[in-house]
């Protein structure tokens, strides 16, 4: 009983954080379907914010368009809710602009990966300070289900009625291949791990990608018979396999699973760093 | 940075100067010519003064980033020409519907597409005023010789932060590429506008707040305000909205914060036009030549003179009509197939004789070319 209690009261404490960042004004209920993976990348986030003690004026959100680049516009940040595919664009002259501020972009498959392609590779390549959380769900969302550079081979979307015929990207390759200086991936189901990714993601000086495996049940899983959005979440439970058990695994054993934890960690130079000190042996020359 | 005296200086530079004493300390841009030399020089003097500069990976991207800039609390510049500023449209559009000021300069090259990199035209003329979709209005400045870049990119960057909204300087191949002795203005000589910034306490405050001068006081992010901005038409406090009456209020307030304010932002020069009973109508470096042209006309014996448009948008309606109430006949030579004549013939009345002198060959009008002209309608 007793146990119950503390329980109740911990989850209490929890939910109070999150309901700490909520906007003031701003009328609820969000855009998302109920259910929707989002919610509970919203939570860590905010979670993670709070345990590294980030004042709220600190934090710049900046997102693209697509369910989740909704996001910033529901939470207590300085919020740039900009164009599709350029958040990290518009992100990077905010950091830039104000290196101290903790400026961390929200962005999906389709908006980060097909159209923001090229913003994400040279964001990764200068290793400018900025966290990316990118929230997978395989689809657009906000279209209505179409195919994303993410969306597997084979599988089915509003224009792919046949199946994939494309490959996909694995954005936390690209993104190290690039020159992303933190890479990890988690999952909507593994909370507290995404919590703690997200905030050695944040907590990181350099660029950061957190690769977030979530749930779109309405389109991707409607449409590939994946069930609800619980039964996503316990997909997702049964194919990740953590960093240090993949490493026993062989390829075959790795087949159809995917690997969450830090994936790679390095500590090159940061760019607003380097620039500072171009500045400091410039500055006052005629 | 040069020294406030007689100096020898490039069009592209001149814009740079004027940036720098207007204010401005970020720069994001990209590549292409005839622009370049407004990044290189960008480049050279931003750390200097403690500003900042980067080179982006595109156009799309130099303009996010300068928008990011301006929110953030700095002024900000990019520059472009042709093929970039087409990129950029998106996020100029971005940059209109969150009231962000900002200075897009487009040294204007031969179009369309790749078109002409190397030469002049002003075909730019009209994607400068509608370019993003949408409602909304422009204002776009036009200087004619390395001087007048000067003063005009400062007045571009008062005009932007006054009125919160991005400002295009349409330069061209010719000014942006020609060196010409000038003086550069010393400090306190021009007076430089800062945006109004956020006073009230953080919960009272209306990020694209209903003001008497159409207006908002506008927060820079770090600041207590943490305001949002979104592309989405939206609120006074920022949120979306599909209210038709809220719709209606937003998109009249991006017309009418200009729009009632228009004899504030047109700018023309007006030479000889007293007694003249035709009139020349140009903008941009054009009316160098039609300068030089009207001169030898008058000395001629010809009653002729020039409006030259420095505000080319919002069009100067009443003030041109004041200027040629007298003239039955008007010429506007333009780089181009005609772009700025459908507004003179929009604005002049009916019985007024209008005609457009094209040239878009990438080549100059030159003064004997717009003396033929002015024979052929007299
Ligand atoms: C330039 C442009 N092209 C297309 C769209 C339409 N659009 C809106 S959201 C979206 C896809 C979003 O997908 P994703 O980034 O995966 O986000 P999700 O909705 O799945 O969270 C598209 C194509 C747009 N808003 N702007
Ligand atoms: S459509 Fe999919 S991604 Fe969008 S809110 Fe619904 S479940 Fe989430
Ligand atoms: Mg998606």
């Amino acid at each position: 009983m007793a146990t119950v209690e503390k329980t109740k009261s911990v989850e209490k404490q929890k939910s109070d954080v999150v309901l700490n960042y909520f906007r003031p004004r701003k009328k609820l209920p969000s855009v998302w379907c109920a259910g929707c993976g989002n919610g509970i990348v919203m939570s860590a986030v905010i979670r993670a914010i709070d345990k590294l003690g980030y004042s709220k004026d600190e934090v710049a959100m900046v997102s693209g368009i697509g369910c989740t680049s909704r996001m910033p516009i529901y939470l207590d940040f300085s919020a740039l809710h900009t164009t599709h595919g350029r958040a990290l664009a518009f992100a990077t002259g905010i950091k830039f602009a104000k290196p101290h501020m903790k400026v961390i972009v929200i962005t999906g498959d389709g908006d980060c990966l097909a159209i923001g392609g090229n913003h994400f590779i040279h964001a990764c390549r200068r290793n400018i300070d900025i966290t990316a959380i990118l929230i997978n769900n395989y689809i657009y969302g906000m279209t209505g289900g179409q195919g994303s550079p993410t969306t597997p081979s084979g599988a089915i979307s509003t224009t792919t009625p046949y199946g994939n015929v494309e490959k996909h990207f694995d954005p936390c390759k690209l993104a190290q291949a690039a020159g992303a200086s933190f890479v990890a991936r988690g999952t909507v189901y593994h909370t507290p791990q995404l919590e703690k990714a997200i905030t050695n993601a944040l907590d990181h000086n350099g660029f950061s990608l957190v690769e977030v495996i979530s749930n779109c049940h309405t389109y991707y899983g409607r449409l590939n018979h994946r069930g609800d959005a619980v039964s996503m979440l316990n997909a997702f439970k049964e194919n990740s396999v953590s960093t240090a058990k993949a490493k026993k695994l062989s390829p075959e054993e790795m087949e159809g699973k995917f690997i969450i934890g830090t994936l790679h960690e390095d500590d090159r130079t940061e760019f607003c760093d380097e620039y500072q000190k171009l500045v400091d042996a410039h500055m006052g020359e005629k | 940075m040069v020294d406030t005296q007689r100096t020898l200086l490039l069009g592209n530079l001149a814009a740079v100067e004027g940036a720098i004493y207007a204010g401005m300390r970020f720069f994001a841009g990209y590549p292409i010519t005839p622009s370049t030399e407004v990044a290189e020089g960008c480049s050279r003097e931003l750390p200097k003064i403690g500003g900042r500069f980067i080179q982006m990976e595109d156009e799309i991207a130099s303009i996010a980033a300068v928008v990011g800039a301006s929110v953030s609390g700095m002024k900000a510049m990019t520059a472009t020409s042709g093929p970039g500023f087409s990129l950029m449209q998106e996020n100029i559009g971005y940059a209109y519907i969150t009231e962000t000021p900002c200075v897009v300069i487009n040294v204007q090259r031969g179009g369309p597409s790749t078109g002409l990199p190397t030469k002049v035209s002003q075909s730019d003329t009209m994607q400068a005023r509608w370019g993003p979709h949408g409602d909304y209005t422009a204002i776009v400045v036009a200087p004619s010789t390395v001087g007048d870049t000067v003063t005009e990119t400062i007045r571009a960057f008062n005009l932007s932060e006054r009125f919160r909204t991005p400002v295009v300087i349409l330069m061209d191949e010719i000014i942006g590429h020609q060196r010409e002795l000038i003086s550069l203005p010393k400090p306190g000589e021009h007076q430089v506008i800062n945006r109004v910034k956020a006073t009230v306490p953080p919960e009272e405050f209306e990020p694209f707040q209903l003001t008497a001068n159409g207006v908002s006081p506008m927060a820079a992010y770090g600041e207590g305000y943490r305001t949002i901005s979104t592309g989405l038409t939206h609120d006074p406090m920022g949120f979306t909205t599909n209210e038709p009456e809220e719709i209606k209020v937003k998109l009249d307030k991006l017309r009418n914060k200009i729009m009632d304010f228009r004899s504030e932002i047109t700018k023309l020069r007006v030479e000889m036009m007293d007694d003249a009973e035709i009139a020349f109508v140009s903008y941009g470096s054009v009316s160098r030549a039609v300068l030089l042209a009207v001169a030898l006309a008058r000395s001629a014996g010809v009653k002729v003179g020039l409006v030259q448009l420095y505000t080319v948008w919002p069009f100067p309606d009443n003030k041109l009509r004041d200027y040629c109430q007298k003239c039955q006949k008007i010429i506007v030579p333009e780089l181009n197939m005609g772009q700025i004549v459908h507004e003179i013939r929009r604005v002049m009345p009916p019985d007024t004789e209008i005609h457009s002198l094209q040239r878009y060959d990438g080549e100059i009008l030159t003064p004997m070319q717009i003396l033929e002209k002015l024979e052929e309608v007299m």
